[in-house]
């Protein structure tokens, strides 16, 4: 279930310990389902079927990530980005702002670019989720990933997962962009190291190649 | 966030049984893009959230040559953009949603929830409140006010409305279908949006338990359009401020002229004097200079948006321009 290759590698001198996001998987306090089915909402008006309603406490989520299907148990409030990252260890998407403004969650969602940290988890039931540990079939780059490589398009690396995804996407809708449309349709993500340059040559290199065309630099 | 009750109707109907009485209570969740971070601020801290995209009917966008443009609320900006007929008929709406970027955004944030947004207003959005007081007095005034209101802001509230797509929409003549529990009900978009007088009201005539189902835009007519909009950073952000202009010509001259401006008061904000002094007149840059001008002849800017004034004055005159000229 969880992934080595994810994790540094330790040196034979390093004792094995608990990592932060172990500890903070443990720490997870179990929500009682004491208050499932019965409604918080003083004046509300009840629905006909109380199966409606569902919460505050955890409630049975499913989720398909990456084509593969996992059973959750978690709380209307958890977002998309944070049942990944925190229930299931896929931690690629990464949590910066966790305002829908930055972009580093940027996942797919049906092939459609959406931020992870402002979609609740258990809106995504039903929907065919694709984070960037998804998008590489076998371990072999995607020509926007080479594309990023060749171009040095990423500095300290945290926004790259997610402009990966975004580029992918915008590419899917705009496979013979101009550099003036790459820079419209990638405002979604900030790079606070500023490779905006490397992104953009590295978007139209992807162009070039996902028509056919060859490898190389610009 | 704190912990809510959650409920994902299938028929608008269902949903309405879900809604309470008073604001905050419940809260309703369309793309999410600005209510969950305002969940997670603590703006609002609703016990139940009713998700309406599973409601079918609601994503539906038609146009016909008799009624007009008719979007679900459901219909997503980037629906909107995709839309050629729409795109062909109402350019300037198109400009108006082509300001929201990026992708994410623009696949995730819907028509409805881009026009019940609630403001960008710091206080606001930092646990002052709508009114932004603390001790009984607004902190706007003598504070931090450059991206705050220059019109209609006599107070108690100095936010701007931060829809991008309303100003337009409003000077198309368009209106908003609400679904209550009492039926249906359409509302002008010129009247649907208020200056809260008590910090429980809101921006909206919209009830808390109503939903905007619908906008309804009428025929184009033969109207040329466009929007302006002065931005700071084209993405991510919210314009300083738009002028969104609708003209009708005879012969040259203007016929009939609605010019709104958006981001420079707490409601989108019809300026008619703007279009009186267009009325009659063929469109020059100094015309339309003029326009620009009567449009911000009664702003009082506050200490430190006196900057809004003259850039609401060319937005406007460049709105005008390109309506013209079919640059939308």
């Amino acid at each position: 279930m969880r992934r080595k290759k994810d994790r540094p590698r330790k040196t034979a001198s390093e004792k094995p310990s608990l990592t932060r996001r172990d500890f903070l998987k443990g720490a997870g306090v179990t929500v009682s389902g004491g208050l499932l089915g019965k409604s918080i909402v003083a004046d509300a008006a009840q629905p006909e079927s109380k199966n409606e309603i569902v919460g505050p406490g955890a409630v049975p989520v499913t989720l398909r990530v990456n084509g593969k299907v996992h059973k959750l148990n978690i709380e209307p409030r958890v977002t998309l980005l944070d049942a990944l990252r925190d229930r299931l260890d896929i931690t690629g998407s990464k949590k910066v702002c966790d305002r829908a403004t930055c972009g580093a969650c940027t996942m797919l969602m049906d092939r459609k670019p959406v931020y992870g940290c402002t979609v609740l988890a258990i809106e995504a039931e039903g929907h065919e989720i694709t984070t960037i540990e998804g998008l590489a079939a076998d371990d072999k780059l995607t020509p926007v990933m080479a594309a990023f490589v060749n171009h040095d398009a990423q500095q300290c690396g945290f926004c790259t997962p997610g402009f990966v995804m975004a580029c992918t996407a915008f590419l899917e809708r705009n496979p013979n962009p101009s550099l003036e449309d790459i820079e419209k349709g990638l405002g979604g993500n900030l790079c606070r190291c500023g490779t905006y340059w490397g992104v953009r040559h590295a978007v139209l290199q992807a162009a070039r190649e996902m028509k056919g065309g060859s490898h190389g630099n610009v | 966030m704190e912990a809510f009750e959650y409920a994902s109707p299938h028929t608008t109907e269902s949903a309405l049984k879900l809604l309470g009485g008073r604001w905050g209570e419940t809260e309703i969740l369309a793309g999410g893009t600005d209510l969950i971070s305002a969940m997670k601020d603590r703006v609002t801290t609703p016990k139940r959230v009713v998700n309406l995209k599973k409601i079918k009917g609601l994503k539906r966008i038609e146009y016909s040559a008799h009624s007009g443009l008719r979007m679900g609320a459901l219909v997503t900006i980037q629906d909107l953009l995709d839309n050629k007929v729409a795109r062909e008929h109402y350019p300037a709406l198109a400009q108006a949603a082509d300001g929201i970027r990026g992708e994410q955004m623009r696949h995730m944030g819907t028509v409805g929830g881009e026009l019940l947004q609630r403001p960008r207003c710091w206080y606001f959005r930092n646990g002052y409140g709508l009114l932004a007081q603390y001790q009984g007095k607004s902190l706007v005034p003598d504070g931090q006010n450059r991206y705050h209101a220059i019109l209609g802001n006599s107070g108690p509230a100095y936010f701007v409305n931060a829809s991008s797509l309303a100003p337009i929409l409003i000077a198309l003549g368009g209106k908003a279908r609400l679904h209550g529990p009492e039926g249906e009900r359409e509302v002008e978009l010129r009247k649907f949006y208020t200056t809260p007088m008590k910090e429980e009201d809101r921006e909206y005539v919209l009830k808390p338990n109503e939903i905007l189902t619908e906008i309804l835009v009428p025929p184009d007519k033969g109207g040329k359009m466009a929007v302006y909009e002065v931005r700071e950073k084209t993405a991510l952000d919210w314009p300083l401020v738009a002028a969104s202009v609708v003209l009708h010509l005879s012969g040259g001259t203007v016929r009939s002229a609605r010019v709104v401006l958006g981001h420079v008061a707490p409601v989108p904000w019809p300026v008619p004097e703007a279009g009186q002094a267009l009325e009659g007149k063929a469109v020059t840059e100094e015309i339309a200079d003029q326009a620009g001008k009567a449009a911000v002849s009664k702003a009082t800017p506050l200490s430190q948006n006196g900057y809004k004034v003259r850039l609401a004055h060319i937005a406007v005159k460049r709105a005008i321009l390109s309506a013209v000229k079919g640059e939308a």
